[in-house]
């Protein structure tokens, strides 16, 4: 007789978001206004561009490498997109130029990684250093974005009004349509599952006949386009560039992947689970900056609590589905 | 090559590198390898004369650098304390100096200014061979920096044990704790990597995340200055010649040259990092011993965490040792151990350690910002990357190869 089990693959990720759950519970008990649909909101707007870094870093994960250029790569962009306005530019073409520098950037280094087979963690490191000094060669000063027609449009004409003072600003439009696409991508075309088949076991994958190397440079691409594009809705967010911003952003968008439920060995995760680990740290904060007596640097610590919390789940789920392998 | 040579072929490219960039200065940079020996008055003298941005090579250089990096880090400080806390200003350098001697030039200051990154290397080297790697340093040395600058403001408002001592010597308090408190820390990576078990890229990063905010808990989000005589010593002052902090670099390499190559600890732990497994079989408790190496680590970064604060003369939880980890990393990966684990090389740390603050100082003495220097670092660490990775040699030489055989020649 069979009976219904939750699949063990669904645990990290229900975790993730009964966390959320119960975060936003003690939110809403805690304060009078947390429940009201503002706060919701403003959830999405303020960290869709970590949501879009995370994607890329999700993705990344799961082939089994990391990518340690993210913050870096929107510091870059926001600071190129603010320069080139200032400077005269159309803004569509800024943004299709930083678009263009983020994916060639993410190309070359999922090549550097492929063909030479050097170590992710160093080549992304390379270029986390390499990108934010070209920031600084934009511009050593922050700039800001003013008048510009493009960012006023997206500002004020693709905005969805939602009644009552709430707007769905365009930036959270791109993040879940970003989402939506990844989700798709990595869950019902060939390139997504082979992600998930070289995370698991790259030799395997290999022998299968796989095209690793093209899936794998095709990922850090993917990933160098989700940071310049998080760059952008982070220039229409703050309407300004500064080559300072976002630094340790990184480790941000690793911390939500892994709250995500991820393993970051690769192989196993969601990229619908970097939705809630984004979340879960947007929460967090929102909390902290509602109290206003803790110091927000607990921030750091509760997230760092919370991914080892999250790695020692994982670790426990391994290990007793290693040892079901093993007795069956 | 020849078998007596092996032995220093790992050291090969990063001194080729390093003689390359050494030449780059002899021909370019005025006066880069002038040493002189100076008395502790007139060098203070042109150190606290010197302006970063405007001086011509010359004697200035080395304080240019020195200035430039102080600059650099009150900069930071600015942007990120926004009024909190007083800027750390460029006080006379008071740094004590036995017999009253000591060499001074730009070489040196390469030494002193690399002093952190080397001590970083030497514990990240040991981590790196076991197979792992902890990228929890930066935020370790946050942590060092900042319990030791609290207990010395503590100790000099007079509301701590051992007040008593004088402020000569109750430096060792402050001292003491960072230690024990960063070594616990490595302790902690240990138990997580070793004890449960956990990948040491992912257990070493709930530190490094959570660590600068307990760093900033500890000083309370504040900048802690001070200026006992003795935690500043740590990073200015000199001693037989040469500035102190190079003889804590030196002192802690024969340590762990002993260690490692004196006793059987080092043969353990490439055994650890080839193959986990056959070692365990073959009776080495591999645990304990990557357990070791994380607690060595520890202890490294809390010395680099004091070296820092002593250096800048206050506690920044926000910036101290920001990104050091990775200079750390890649100080260990240019100089030949491999990321894989299993092969370690702790003289090619040093050396990769010293080029990577080599190429900082030329970029400072070009008058280069300290923000783009990242710029030529990335590019120097891929292509000594690339040329160790057996890929692309194999590559390289396979061109070189079928030439030769085109040519007729062997």
């Amino acid at each position: 007789m069979k009976k219904f089990k939750f699949p063990m693959r669904y645990v990290p990720i229900s975790a993730t978001i009964l966390v959320f759950f119960i975060v936003y519970l003690i939110g809403i008990i805690s304060f009078e206004n947390f429940g009201s649909p503002k706060v919701f909101l403003d959830l999405f707007v303020d960290n869709a561009y970590l949501g879009i870094a995370a994607i890329g870093t999700a993705l990344v994960i799961l082939t089994g490498g990391i990518d340690l250029s993210v913050g870096s790569i929107i510091a870059f962009t926001s600071i190129l997109i603010a320069k080139m306005i200032a400077t005269g530019s159309n803004a569509l073409v800024a943004i299709a130029l930083a678009l263009v520098i983020g994916i060639l950037f993410g190309m070359l280094q999922g090549w550097l990684i492929h063909c030479f087979s050097l170590p992710p963690f160093l080549v992304t490191l390379a270029g986390m250093f390499f990108i934010r000094g070209c920031g600084f060669i934009v511009s050593e000063e922050s700039i800001g974005i003013k008048n510009d027609p493009v960012f006023n449009f997206i500002q004020n004409d693709l905005t969805i009004k939602l009644g009552k003072g709430m707007n769905l600003r365009f930036i959270v439009i791109v993040y879940i349509v970003v989402l939506l696409a990844a989700i798709f991508f990595s869950q019902r075309t060939r390139s997504g599952r082979s992600i998930y088949a070289i995370g698991d076991n790259e030799l395997a994958a290999t022998l299968m006949g796989i095209p690793v190397g093209r899936t794998k440079i095709m990922t850090y691409t993917i990933a160098g386009f989700c940071s310049a594009l998080a760059g952008v809705v982070y220039a229409v967010y703050l309407k300004a560039g500064n080559p300072l911003n976002c630094v340790g952003l990184e480790m941000d968008a690793i911390a939500a992947v892994v709250i995500g439920g991820t393993l970051l060995t690769g192989g196993v995760g969601y990229v619908f689970g970097s939705l809630f680990g984004v979340l879960v740290l947007g929460l967090i904060q929102t909390l902290i900056v509602f109290d206003g007596r803790i110091n927000s640097w607990w921030t750091r610590i509760i997230v760092g609590l919370l991914v080892l919390a999250f790695i020692f789940m994982q670790n426990l789920i391994t290990k007793i589905s290693k040892s079901k392998s093993k007795s069956q | 090559m020849n078998k007596s040579s092996n032995k220093f072929r790992h050291l090969v490219w990063p001194l080729v590198s390093l003689a390359l960039l050494l030449l780059f200065n002899a021909i370019f940079t005025d006066n880069f390898f002038k040493i002189e020996v100076k008395k502790q008055d007139s060098a203070q003298a042109v150190q606290s004369t010197a302006v970063p941005d405007d001086l011509p090579g010359a004697a200035g250089t080395a304080a240019a650098q020195a200035a430039a990096e102080e600059v650099e880090a009150a900069k930071q400080t600015v942007k990120e304390s926004a009024g909190q806390q007083a800027v750390p200003e460029k006080k006379d350098d008071k740094g004590v100096s036995i017999f009253g001697y000591y060499l001074y030039g730009t070489p040196i200051d390469i030494l002193n200014q690399g002093s952190k990154v080397m001590v970083l290397a030497i514990g990240m080297t040991l981590v790196i061979a076991t197979g792992g790697i902890d990228i929890s340093v930066g935020a370790v040395m946050a942590i060092a920096g900042a319990i030791a600058a609290l207990l010395i403001s503590m100790l000099d408002a007079g509301n701590c044990i051992g007040a008593g001592m004088g402020p000569a010597w109750y430096w060792i308090i402050p001292v003491a704790a960072a230690l024990v408190l960063s070594t616990l820390a490595g302790f902690w990576n240990g138990m997580l990597v070793a004890g449960f078990g956990i990948q040491p890229m992912v257990a070493t990063l709930v530190l490094m995340v959570a660590g600068r905010g307990v760093a900033q808990l500890i000083t309370d989000g504040q900048i802690i200055t001070f200026d006992n005589p003795g935690l500043v010593f740590l990073c200015n002052g000199h001693a037989l010649f040469l500035p102190f902090s190079v003889w804590i670099v030196v002192a802690m390499y024969v340590i762990a040259g002993l260690l490692t190559r004196k006793t059987a600890f080092g043969l353990f732990i490439e055994s650890v990092g080839n193959n986990e497994r056959a070692s365990r079989y073959a009776g080495i408790e591999a645990r304990r011993i990557k357990w070791l190496t994380y607690v060595i680590c520890g202890f490294c970064a809390g010395v680099a965490g004091l070296l820092a604060a002593s250096n800048i003369k206050c506690a920044d939880s926000n910036n101290a040792g920001l990104y050091l980890e990775l200079d750390a990393i890649l100080a260990t990966v240019i100089g030949g151990t491999s990321m894989a684990g299993g092969r370690f090389f702790l003289s090619g740390s040093l050396v990769g350690a010293i080029l990577i603050q080599t190429l900082t100082t030329t970029m400072y003495m070009k008058n280069v910002s300290p923000a783009i220097v990242q710029v030529p670092k990335a590019m120097v660490v891929i292509i000594v990357c690339l040329l160790q990775s057996p890929v692309f040699r194999a590559k390289v030489l396979s061109v070189f190869a079928s030439k030769a055989a085109k040519g007729g020649v062997q």
